[in-house]
């Protein structure tokens, strides 16, 4: 609730005139009754119309303020919840964009997804609800409490004796229907995830026909979020009717007990009725306050989902450098002993020790999960490393403001992402950069002539790409590492799915255009990096061997029998 | 959002399509109006017993009968007690019904999604489609269920008290005559104004969720790029868009509540004025405009909670709309009648003059004619976009081509159900795709017969069973999503093995060994060479070195195949293929 207490401050004012106009139309719209029973009571006995059109005029004007009123106060509601619900999702969704990468990894990606969406969601319900049922109900509460302690303070404290025993079981059945809201949604999350990877995994599932066990699959996780949701309904269900039970019994007891204190004397018959109708009212207002509790505690699962994330350190992140003056005459890259391990998984790297002058090329070879993303990974500080050191520029990373250690990269990741928009701002990607730039990015990643076809710039990029085949993707993604001339080059497999002719007139436009960029090349065909002047080559995080390709023919068995059966390629182009 | 979505549904076809998820239950609702209409009676019976009750007291000071207190408040302890048991049962009920009526309709949708065609997944965005089987459904729910009941156990005190009015004054029910209309147009008016409101609400919100879902999943790459503020601000953008038309539809949809109230107190009013005429002119007692009054109420009430839960349903029906668009989306088509199960095939495949393009204005296959014969392995080569994948998409007919057929065995495909022509495939995919759960299961997948003796043994033919083995699970390790345990070429290894595990006369491998390096795609190709005896083997690759085994090798230029040959028949002449091959170190 802690959530709720900081968001909602900023609006005390505005929720408080809200409430304020909300009271004023409750009263108005209660005062109709009372002038209605005044009217047929004493006012058309008398016979004359006179009055009668007067305190009927006074009805509906009241009618009519209780109608704007409600509806004033109602739209005043919805504009705090909105106002919220936005402030909420995006302090949400600005953590999630500077929560570091190991955190995310234990959140999992469609976990945050769920917290962005449904969870502030079920909170912005939650905040617009609330501030409707809140005001009448206590209202009605205090007021139905206040007329009977007026009455007779004795019967008062027989019906309040129930309050307690209320309030308790409320209490406890709430805190355990919270804790069983927070099983429904891991539940929801299960079904959302099944529904997710079929909608990525639909080839795969389609080319082995098996849309039925796929069926059956989401079956059970659809079955199992029903029954937790069955569950914590139940639970929640139990209060109402419990409720009104005991106030039920109250009223019998204040039956009994105003009949002895009748006998005795000490109170009338006409009190007794007037409290049964209070009591109503007391009833009904207690009814609408555990509406709220029952919504409130699926919001208490929900906000706890959001603080959570919310209360998640920034780690890795530096607003500003550490740093005073960069050392002369430093590497440009230097891996100092740098050991990493992830949280979970066996791969990491051990002990890697390297340097690299500004403008060389490092190309990184070895077996899929030999650690070779990994020194990417920790190079661009994503992940920080147990021990060692990393520097650029003789500065260590974790010196950098982050955003300046970023800006000094052009990366391609390993299956990197495109997003839903314009060629143009997939190149960009929301950097200054121009047209003219733009172009002779795409140039470079052999990409201008495919973005001709599809329509310049402008033509759109679908979701995830989907309109654009594996290669095209990959130069798109090129370009986009390309266009803002970086001080760093990195291409993690990011020319896997081209053809060797592209892929070798890229290398070229990279050597031409990049000089002075350091490069880091990772990729599986040794034609890619056997021109960089240094290559590495790594075997389960560790260093195998380093050097030149000539270096590595020489000393490097493992490097030789890969290169080998590429080389093998070359002798029969000779043929 | 297609422009179909736009044209809105008509709300009678939105009901009529929701009442059969309710009707499936009619029993329990019927149990629940009666159990409600019984809690009512029962409700009533306590104020009638404590009736009894305070006869008793009024007796005065001193003549109270105690024991007739008693008698009548131990009576109301047991009929509260009795109403409160039938509640509980009510609400138990209800909820019975609301979860299953949620649980069929999340595994329609679900259902549906399985059946459509490959494309659909291609063109719409997942967060839109989990929007849709979460929210949209949960919203329906919510007001469905509950409220219909509701609205049947009060429709009988309407007309009870309706009787009850009508015979005290028929004159005075003509007020009603003009308020009951009132309200009706009313509600009708301001939610004939909102549904545009709501529907966009849903939509919006779906547009969001699509947004944030690519833009956490796309996340690395916009941190490497610095794009943490610039994305914020455009999700900022979304989130108001989203939060105003939840506003908006509240602004005027939270309306309908307190205008019907509104209607209701002047009718009010309006019956205290009438109620004085007639009394002045004797038509009337005072006693009885004051029991009308009561039973006014008891009419009204309902009708109040009936025009707050039409505003609500406003939001039901948006979002059923949205629901229904999904059931409604064309599923791959039926396979034609009489299709016949090709189980086994032998492997021979031939495309006549096959024309295709995804959109009907922009053709990427022009004319492609092709036989391939019975155990070979055809190599697909090309440059990038000149339309490789789309063959895969075509064999395993996820698509259809615009003209010419495609054979199998002699069969036009079209003429095989779905399931038997897919299942002689096996296929391994570019973009490797692992689902939550353990190793095992995600090997097995393709064959449920398969025993862990069979997934081990791929496994080591993939040389991917020790690097399981140092898993700390070992086979029953399980994926987490986007778990960084394992890396691309590793998940590449395990689909691979999935895929060799089913026996399958044809495969397909799309780009499969990009992720592998070199010593362990050797070792794969090795593996999947003796495997593949006999069988048909498409390889969709860039790797010349993976090609040059090929029976037959197929060099595609702008969807077009411009030449056939074996590697060295082809490496002989001037051919693109042998630019293509020269070009590799260069």
């Amino acid at each position: 609730m802690k959530l709720f207490t900081y968001y909602l401050r900023p609006f005390l004012r505005r929720m408080s005139l809200g409430f304020l106009i909300k009271v004023l139309g409750t009263v108005v719209e209660l005062a109709i009754p009372w002038i209605l029973s005044y009217t047929i009571d004493d006012l058309i006995p008398q016979g004359e119309m006179a009055p009668v059109i007067v305190w009927g005029g006074l009805m509906i004007v009241c009618s009519l303020l209780a109608w704007g009123g409600n509806v004033v106060a109602n739209r005043m509601a919805s504009a705090v919840a909105r106002d919220v619900t936005r402030q909420v999702r995006h302090d949400l969704f600005a953590k999630i964009s500077y929560l570091s990468e190991g955190r995310v990894d234990r959140f999992t990606i469609p976990s945050l997804i769920s917290r962005v969406t449904s969870d502030t969601y079920v909170l912005h319900q939650t905040v617009g609800m609330m501030q409707r049922l809140g005001v009448r109900a206590p209202i009605m509460l205090v007021g139905g409490v206040i007329v009977t302690l007026t009455l007779d303070p004795v019967l008062t404290l027989v019906m309040l004796a129930t309050l307690p025993v209320v309030g308790v079981i409320t209490f406890f059945v709430s805190r355990k229907g919270a804790k069983l809201f927070k099983t429904v949604q891991r539940a929801a999350d299960n079904m959302l995830r099944v529904v997710r990877e079929n909608a990525v995994g639909v080839r795969v599932i389609k080319a082995l026909s098996k849309s039925g066990h796929e069926r059956e699959r989401f079956r059970k996780v659809n079955d199992e979020l029903t029954g937790k949701e069955r569950t914590a309904e139940n639970t929640m269900a139990v209060i109402n009717p419990v409720m009104s039970l005991l106030l039920n019994l109250g009223i019998a007891a204040v039956i009994v007990v105003g009949a002895y204190r009748v006998q005795g004397g000490v109170t009338e018959v006409g009190k007794i009725i007037a409290f049964m109708n209070l009591f109503t009212i007391v009833l009904n207002a207690l009814m609408a306050i555990n509406r709220m509790f029952t919504m409130l505690s699926r919001a208490a699962a929900s906000s706890a989902r959001v603080t959570e994330v919310l209360d998640t350190p920034v780690e890795l992140y530096e607003e500003t450098p550490k740093y005073s003056f960069l050392p002369e005459r430093a590497p440009h890259i230097a891996f100092r002993n740098v050991t990493f391990r992830y949280d979970y998984g066996s791969f990491a790297l051990n002990n890697l020790d390297f340097t690299l002058e500004r403008g060389e090329t490092l190309g990184i070879i070895g077996a899929t999960g030999s650690g070779k993303s990994t020194v990417v990974r920790a190079l661009m500080r994503y992940y920080d490393i147990a021990e060692g050191a990393i520097e650029i520029d003789g500065v260590d990373i974790r010196d950098y403001a982050t955003v300046d250690l970023r800006r000094k990269f052009g990366v391609v990741f390993q299956n990197d992402t495109l997003f839903k928009d314009t060629i143009r701002e997939n190149i960009r990607l929301g950097r200054n950069l121009n047209d003219v730039q733009l172009t002779e990015a795409a140039r470079q990643a052999q990409a201008l002539q495919f973005i001709q076809e599809q329509g310049g710039l402008d033509a759109e990029v679908a979701i995830k790409g989907a309109n654009l085949s594996g290669g095209q993707k990959q130069r798109l993604l090129v370009a986009r590492a390309l266009a803002g001339e970086p001080e760093i080059l990195v291409l993690d497999d990011s020319s896997s799915a081209l053809d060797y002719r592209t892929d070798a007139k890229l290398r070229e436009e990279i050597r031409l255009h990049c000089k002075n960029a350091t490069k880091i090349i990772i990729a599986q065909r040794i034609s890619s990096i056997m021109h960089a002047e240094k290559i590495l080559v790594m075997e389960n995080g560790n260093v195998a061997a380093m050097g030149s390709h000539e270096e590595l023919m020489k000393n490097c068995t493992l490097y030789k029998e890969i290169s080998e059966s590429q080389i093998g390629d070359r002798k029969a182009v000779g043929q | 959002m297609s422009e179909k979505e736009r044209t809105k549904m008509k709300k009678t076809a939105i009901l009529s399509r929701l009442m059969p998820y309710l009707l499936k239950h009619k029993f329990l609702l019927g149990l629940c109006v009666l159990l409600t209409i019984g809690g009512n009676l029962l409700g009533l019976a306590g104020p009638y017993f404590s009736g009894f009750a305070i006869d008793a007291v009024e007796l005065g000071e001193g003549y109270v009968d105690l024991s007739e207190v008693w008698y009548y408040a131990g009576l109301m302890a047991v009929v509260y007690l009795l109403s409160a048991g039938l509640s509980l049962l009510l609400s138990r009920l209800m909820i019975v019904v609301s979860r299953r009526v949620v649980n069929r309709m999340r595994q329609d949708v679900f259902d549906k999604l399985t059946m459509l065609p490959v494309g659909y997944f291609d063109t719409h965005q997942t967060g839109d489609i989990l929007s849709r089987i979460s929210y949209d459904i949960d919203t329906i729910n919510t007001s469905l269920s509950n409220d219909l009941v509701q609205v049947f156990a009060s429709s009988v005190t309407v007309i009870g008290s309706l009787v009850m009015m009508l015979a005290i004054s028929p004159l005075l029910v003509l007020v009603f005559a003009v308020t009951v209309p009132l309200s009706i147009f009313l509600t009708k008016k301001l939610t004939g104004f909102t549904r545009p409101l709501f529907r966009k609400r849903s939509a919006k919100l779906g547009e969001l969720n699509g947004f944030v879902e690519e833009m956490i999943s796309g996340q690395k790459t916009l941190r490497a790029y610095g794009q943490e503020e610039n994305t914020i601000a455009k999700m900022e953008e979304k989130n108001s868009d989203t939060a105003e038309a939840y506003y908006k539809a509240d602004y005027y949809g939270s309306t309908v509540g307190p205008s019907v109230n509104f209607v209701n107190n002047l009718s009010l009013s309006l019956v205290s004025f009438f109620g004085a005429v007639l009394y002045l002119k004797g038509a009337i007692s005072i006693g009885n405009i004051s029991t009308f009054v009561l039973y006014s109420r008891r009419f009204s009430g309902p009708i109040n909670e009936i025009a707050n839960i039409i505003g609500e349903l406003q939001s039901a029906f948006s979002a059923a709309e949205r629901v229904f668009r999904l059931l409604d989306e064309l599923p791959e088509p039926d396979d034609i009648e009489g299709a016949k199960e090709l189980n086994g095939a032998d492997g021979v495949v031939e495309l006549e003059d096959v024309h295709f393009g995804y959109s009907s204005d922009k053709e990427v296959i022009h004319g492609l004619s092709l036989g391939v014969k019975k155990g070979e392995l055809v190599a697909v080569v090309g440059p990038t976009g000149a339309g490789k994948t789309t063959i895969v998409n075509l064999l395993m007919r996820f698509y259809d081509p615009q003209s010419g057929r495609l054979l199998l065995d002699n069969n036009d495909i079209r003429e095989l159900t779905r399931r038997s022509l897919r299942l002689n495939y096996s296929m391994v995919l570019q973009d490797t795709w692992l689902f939550n759960g353990t190793v095992y299961e995600n090997i097995a997948y393709g064959n449920e017969t398969a025993g862990k003796e069979d997934v081990e043994r791929v496994c080591r033919v993939c040389g991917i069973h020790d690097y399981i083995m140092t898993l700390p699970e070992g086979y029953d390790t399980v994926l987490e999503d986007d778990g960084s345990n394992i890396s691309k070429g590793q998940k590449q290894l395990m689909t691979i093995a999935r895929a060799m595990l089913p026996e399958a006369s044809l495969l397909i491998l799309d780009e499969a060994t990009s992720n592998v390096d070199t010593r362990t795609e050797m070792q794969i190709q090795k593996a999947m060479r003796t495997l593949m005896k006999d069988k048909t083997c498409f390889v969709i690759a860039h790797r010349l070195s993976t090609v040059r085994g090929a029976d037959v090798i197929l060099v595609v230029r702008d969807g077009e195949i411009v030449e056939k040959g074996t590697h060295e028949g082809l490496m002989s002449g001037e051919t693109f293929y042998r630019q293509l091959y020269e070009a590799q170190f260069a």
